[in-house]
């Protein structure tokens, strides 16, 4: 057993509270995985104990099984990575019936997130969802109107106001769950889309999405990837993560799933202290397995030793010069 | 059953200009090590992705890795000394199966491809078996482990400039081996074929091997992200009945990184 994982056992007994409340659902931290960096679980579950997140968001979905897009999909770059892998899962009907009674056996919640070409496919997805009765279905929605590699739908439905409001609207006839947009960070003016999307209905925004990208490899003179352009995350996005997660919070008074590289504790603290209310890990996971638990336990020791009671009072708590 | 474990570097030698050995103390991971798996090895804070390298054997707690040092990550990687701490994720991935290869396979390798080759080899000795290696490098002075692998069979190496032993690709070489004339020594005949190295190496044995008759296994590459299966980052196209379009894609990190060469999309 490595230092990492035996660290993470102790993480539960620190003299903090980290319950978090979040659309009416209950998180017994603000923890929870980034979608797309966590596959459905079974891959982490060999190394830490997934029933201490606070919840998992699993990988997007599709209404139909997607293959994805060609090798190479990755390339990494100074403190981050770029990939398009192009949205790869098993459809939403094989995730409700092979991988959600997987997930319920551990104590999280599970937040599923979908991707449709069409407001209509959005719609359909979150209507089975809701209605997915796998142990007790999924607790919460994310939509992702925010993806940068695939073809139609994703990031052109994210980044106009108007496309925002009516594929949010839709989706949000359709749900009984909380429904979380998950807003791209390819935009001018991230607060106009938060509002577009509270106004449609949304319960909670989650952000960012991955930025843009290209790279290319000099001596071939050819994009890295093979979608030519992709998602950059990690580290090197935080800085615009919080920025972005700070103007929403300041526009808009619906919770905050804020993610965008964090790696630390300290960065976690400072998501939250931007605005966020609930938090999702990533991109790190890739370098660090463990990196949830390991956040999370810096996260109870930062706060033990500053005095912070609990984590809900940091949410939105930077002071910003008058 | 993977891990993750800070390993000790014990060992550190260089076998060829830029081919390192290293070996590591790894008493979570060797143990548990199946032939052709792979470790995916943090190569230190300024790069965020880990690299996977082959398992080159498993003695004990021990585990050797062979490398080149070619990008950043694995001059890194080569510039340990031993006592050094690496943070290492492994056993990853599914190896060789060497039990499907017979009584007389033929393990081959190409360049850096050649040291995962090592463990299958002696895997094959270890279940009874009288394996055969065939080693290509461009060079002679790239060639490395040709007496290690001698100690486990008939070990066969080319280069392309035919400055060590048999001049020429180890696809020649198969060929010669598979349809021996008078003049060469007769041999058993071929059972299955592992092998691992460039990826226009792999496709030539897989079409030598199907038109043989011979299983074979390849060991492949790609851009990789966590290692395990959650990512989806390393595809590689497989043929699959299932599918309409009669592919999908596989991940080399958790369906490989030895795949059945008859399921590969080349």
């Amino acid at each position: 057993m490595s230092e990492h994982i035996a660290e993470g056992r102790n993480a539960v007994d620190r003299p903090v509270d980290m319950h978090v409340d979040f659309c009416g659902v209950s998180f017994q931290n603000p923890i929870t995985t980034a979608s797309g960096t966590f596959g459905f679980g079974h891959e982490y579950s060999a190394y830490f104990d997934l029933s201490k997140l606070g919840g998992i968001g699993v990988k997007g979905l599709t209404p139909t099984e997607r293959q994805g897009n060609p090798a190479p999909r990755i390339a990494e770059t100074p403190a981050g990575i770029l990939n398009c892998v192009g949205l790869q899962n098993p459809g939403v009907d094989r995730f409700i019936t092979e991988q959600l009674p997987y997930l319920r056996q551990f104590d999280t919640n599970i937040i599923a997130n979908v991707s449709g070409n069409t407001v209509e496919e959005y719609a359909q997805m979150v209507a089975a969802l809701s209605d997915a009765d796998a142990g007790q279905g999924v607790d919460l929605i994310e939509l992702n109107v925010s993806c940068p590699n695939v073809k139609c739908g994703g990031m052109a439905f994210g980044t106009q106001p108007q496309m925002v409001e009516e594929v949010v609207a839709a989706a949000k006839r359709q749900a009984k769950k909380p429904l979380i947009v998950k807003l791209s960070p390819n935009v001018t003016d991230i607060a106009e889309i938060a509002r577009a999307a509270v106004s449609a209905g949304a319960d909670a925004l989650s952000l960012i999405n991955t930025l843009l990208g290209m790279r290319i490899d000099i001596e071939s003179r050819r994009p890295i990837l093979s979608n030519t352009m992709g998602g950059l995350s990690g580290p090197a996005v935080f800085p615009v993560a919080v920025r972005m997660v700070y103007q929403v919070r300041q526009a808009v008074d619906v919770p905050i799933l804020g993610m965008g590289g964090i790696r630390t504790g300290k960065d976690a603290i400072e998501m939250l202290l931007a605005g966020a209310d609930l938090l999702a890990i990533g991109t790190v996971l890739f370098r660090d397995p463990c990196a949830p638990i390991r956040i999370l336990t810096e996260m109870q020791d930062w706060m033990a030793t500053h005095g912070v009671r609990s984590v809900r009072e940091l949410s939105g708590a930077v002071e910003v010069r008058s | 059953m993977a891990t993750q474990e800070l390993c000790r570097v014990v060992h550190r030698e260089e076998l060829a200009p830029q081919r390192v050995r290293l070996i590591l103390d790894a008493p979570s991971i060797a143990p548990h090590a199946h032939c052709g798996q792979f470790v995916h090895i943090a190569c230190g804070e300024a790069r965020l992705l880990r690299r996977p390298i082959s398992i080159c054997t498993a003695e004990g707690t021990q585990l050797h890795i062979v490398f080149q040092a070619k990008g950043e990550g694995t001059q890194w990687l080569a510039a340990r000394k031993p006592g050094d701490t690496l943070d290492v994720l492994g056993a990853l991935g599914n190896g060789f199966a060497v039990e499907r290869l017979g009584t007389a396979p033929i393990f081959i390798g190409g360049g850096i491809g050649v040291p995962p080759l090592l463990y299958a080899m002696r895997c094959a000795v270890e279940s009874g078996a009288t394996p055969t290696a065939i080693l290509g490098f461009r060079t002679q002075e790239e060639v490395i482990l040709a007496s290690a692998f001698a100690s486990y069979g008939t070990t066969l190496v080319a280069t392309d400039d035919g400055s060590y032993g048999l001049p020429g690709f180890v696809t020649t070489v198969l060929q010669q081996h598979l349809a021996p004339t008078a003049q060469t020594v007769p041999t058993p005949p071929t059972t299955g074929i592992a092998a691992c190295g460039p990826r226009p190496m792999l496709q030539a044995i897989a079409t030598l091997a199907r038109q043989a008759g011979i299983p074979c296994q390849v060991s492949l590459e790609e851009r990789m992200g966590c290692g395990i299966g959650a990512c989806l980052v390393c595809a590689c196209a497989l043929r699959d009945p299932a599918y309409e379009t009669g592919t999908r894609y596989g991940h080399v990190c958790k369906d490989g990184p030895v795949f059945d060469a008859k399921e590969v999309v080349w």
